[in-house]
């Protein structure tokens, strides 16, 4: 294969690096008032990469002597990334403008932009090289946005928690790698999956061990999610909003690829480490989640539970359970950004952002339109029909029970009713309680129009998609399996 | 003659030393970075010693990587750090509270 073959394989990659480093230098010499171009600028790269995506990036297989591997997988993950990168771009300026001296600078749309750029490596990752790097890329961007706001001194806590736990987990992966090169003997994903299936030894054993210990970090899966509420709360919402979308894909179809790609054979060990940590989530984030009054807090924790359900169809380990997985991150990817868009409408009188649950009391009568949104919202993240949160479990609880893991079907059903109670809470805040005084109005079309998508996608009409949805995940699953 | 094992083993050892200095630690934010380093030395002990015995080049090649990325992580952290401190006025473990539940 051609050396301009290849490079047409990363398309979407180089355009969006050789753009970040233009808009770097642009802000570097412009200075803050460059920042709105700047922004701009990063939206339209990401949708010059997502246009890449329909080139060999899509298609072209392996690249650069199977470091990277271009196929409708990695391109299905990179479109969902490159969506929530721009929504968390788009919507920064007016949360930025609200705040006390921490106006929007032009470097955040660049880390956005680097971030992103990492977590399309990962996703397309083959080879334990690659997928460090881009998971790196990754992770140190998101260290910086975390504590964007430097006069906040609860950015700058968050920022600082997210990189402690951020660089163990990433230890812990590497430490993983490192045994699972020494026993296979390659980087390689293909390599590695043939020693698999020679039977496991030790060394193997806990290499697949730490390796899954560092992923579940990543994607803030119980028993390594006691970052998660901390640093959603503490972080500027609009970085939030990034982090519960489209690292979370990433951290997930890496997860996927190395599972089904690189540890194939080793199904029955991963299974019982996935099962554990996808019940664990859905529990742990269910119950957690009724005793807080934040309502980013309370989305964290709605997080780690979504994750949990994801991970059920990653244990089923079948092509149906990798579409099933890609259909509920994208799902909840609509539901998730939708949730932080209404999140970014809650501010008082004056504009500052509140963040209370409390303050949401008797929406219904102030602003009706936004309420019945977010109960949209909050009925489709518990799952409940006809919104299109419920196919999203229907999706992955099948794939389980196809897989025959009945009893794992049963006790996610079980808890996903748990999951119900406080959804329904805030519905309950907002239409049954006496009216806390009134937002101040939105006056943003694009955030509004921003939000009547997302509620579009997730109520009934989106059932209209799943034709369009499942043969694109099937076609990615097919690419995997 | 010192073999494989021995290296898996100091690299084992360092790499626990390094996990339970960021949990044990209650005193000092510096510590925990050392304590990161730490971590990704016993990797790359680990990558080197598996690369000489493999007799395979990949291993020192990642080990070069990590390094790198281990220079990015230590100046990342260390930023945010600062910015930590200049808000709090401390860096003690234990004042990292603002958020809890």
């Amino acid at each position: 294969m051609s050396y301009s073959q290849q490079m047409m394989m990363i398309l979407p990659e180089i355009v969006l690096a050789l753009g970040s480093l233009i808009l770097m230098m642009v802000s570097a010499f412009a200075g803050h008032r460059s920042a709105r171009g700047v922004s701009w600028a990063a939206v339209a790269l990401l949708i010059g990469a997502g246009i890449a995506l329909l080139g060999p990036a899509s298609s072209g297989g392996v690249a650069f002597y199977g470091l990277l591997r271009a196929d409708a997988f990695s391109a299905f993950a990179k479109l969902l990334i490159y969506i929530a990168a721009a929504v968390s771009i788009i919507i920064a300026p007016r949360f930025f403008a609200a705040t006390h001296g921490d106006d929007l600078k032009p470097e955040y749309p660049v880390l956005i932009l680097l971030s992103a750029i990492g977590m399309g490596v990962m996703v397309s990752a083959s080879d334990l090289l690659t997928l460090y790097v881009g998971l790196e890329l990754q992770s140190l961007a998101a260290y910086v946005l975390a504590s964007f706001m430097r006069q906040d001194t609860r950015s700058a806590e968050a920022g600082l928690k997210y990189f402690v736990l951020g660089a163990l987990a990433s230890g812990i992966l590497l430490y993983g790698i490192s045994l699972v090169y020494g026993f296979t003997g390659s980087t390689l994903f293909d390599v590695i999956a043939l020693q698999y299936s020679g039977g496991l030894s030790t060394g193997l054993l806990f290499g697949l061990v730490f390796v899954f210990a560092g992923l579940a970090f990543k994607i803030s899966a119980v028993p390594f999610h006691m970052w998660t509420p901390d640093v959603y709360e503490g972080a500027p919402t609009p970085v939030t909003a990034f982090f519960a979308s489209a690292p979370k894909v990433a951290a997930m179809g890496l997860a996927v690829r190395i599972a089904v790609e690189a540890m194939g054979p080793a199904v029955d060990q991963w299974r019982q480490i996935v099962i554990f940590a996808a019940l664990a989530s859905i529990i742990l984030g269910a119950v957690a989640a009724i005793g807080q009054s934040n309502i980013k807090r309370l989305l964290a924790y709605s997080s780690i539970n979504n994750v949990g359900f994801a991970l059920v169809g990653l244990a089923a380990g079948t092509q149906a359970g990798v579409s099933a997985v890609l259909i509920y991150m994208t799902i909840y990817i609509a539901m998730t950004l939708g949730s932080f868009l209404i999140v970014l409408q809650m501010r008082d009188e004056n504009g500052v952002p509140v963040e209370t649950i409390a303050s949401l009391a008797g929406m219904s009568r102030t602003r009706p339109w936004l309420a019945a949104a977010l109960a949209m919202f909050m009925f489709s993240l518990a799952g409940i029909p006809p919104l299109f949160g419920f196919y999203a479990k229907f999706a992955v609880f099948s794939a389980a029970v196809d897989a025959g893991l009945f009893a794992l079907a049963a006790v996610g059903i079980a808890a996903s009713v748990i999951g119900a109670y406080y959804y329904l809470r805030v519905v309950k805040t907002m239409f049954f309680d006496e009216p806390a005084p009134a937002f101040a109005p939105m006056q943003s079309k694009v955030e509004g129009g921003l939000i009547a998508i997302s509620a579009l996608f997730i109520s009934p009409l989106g059932y209209l998609l799943i034709p369009a949805l499942l043969s694109a995940t099937t076609s990615a699953a097919r690419a995997l399996l | 003659m010192i073999g494989l094992t021995h290296y898996l083993v100091v690299s084992a050892i360092l790499f626990t030393m390094g996990v339970l200095g960021i949990f044990v630690n209650r005193k000092n934010l510096i510590v925990i970075l050392m304590a990161i380093e730490l971590i990704l030395l016993a990797v790359n002990l680990n990558l080197v010693a598996f690369s000489a015995y493999l007799q395979d080049l990949v291993g020192q090649v990642f080990a070069m990587f990590v390094l790198t990325v281990a220079a990015g992580e230590a100046a990342i952290g260390l930023a945010i750090l600062v910015i930590y401190f200049r808000g709090r006025g401390s860096i003690a473990v234990d004042d990292v509270n603002r958020m809890k539940g």
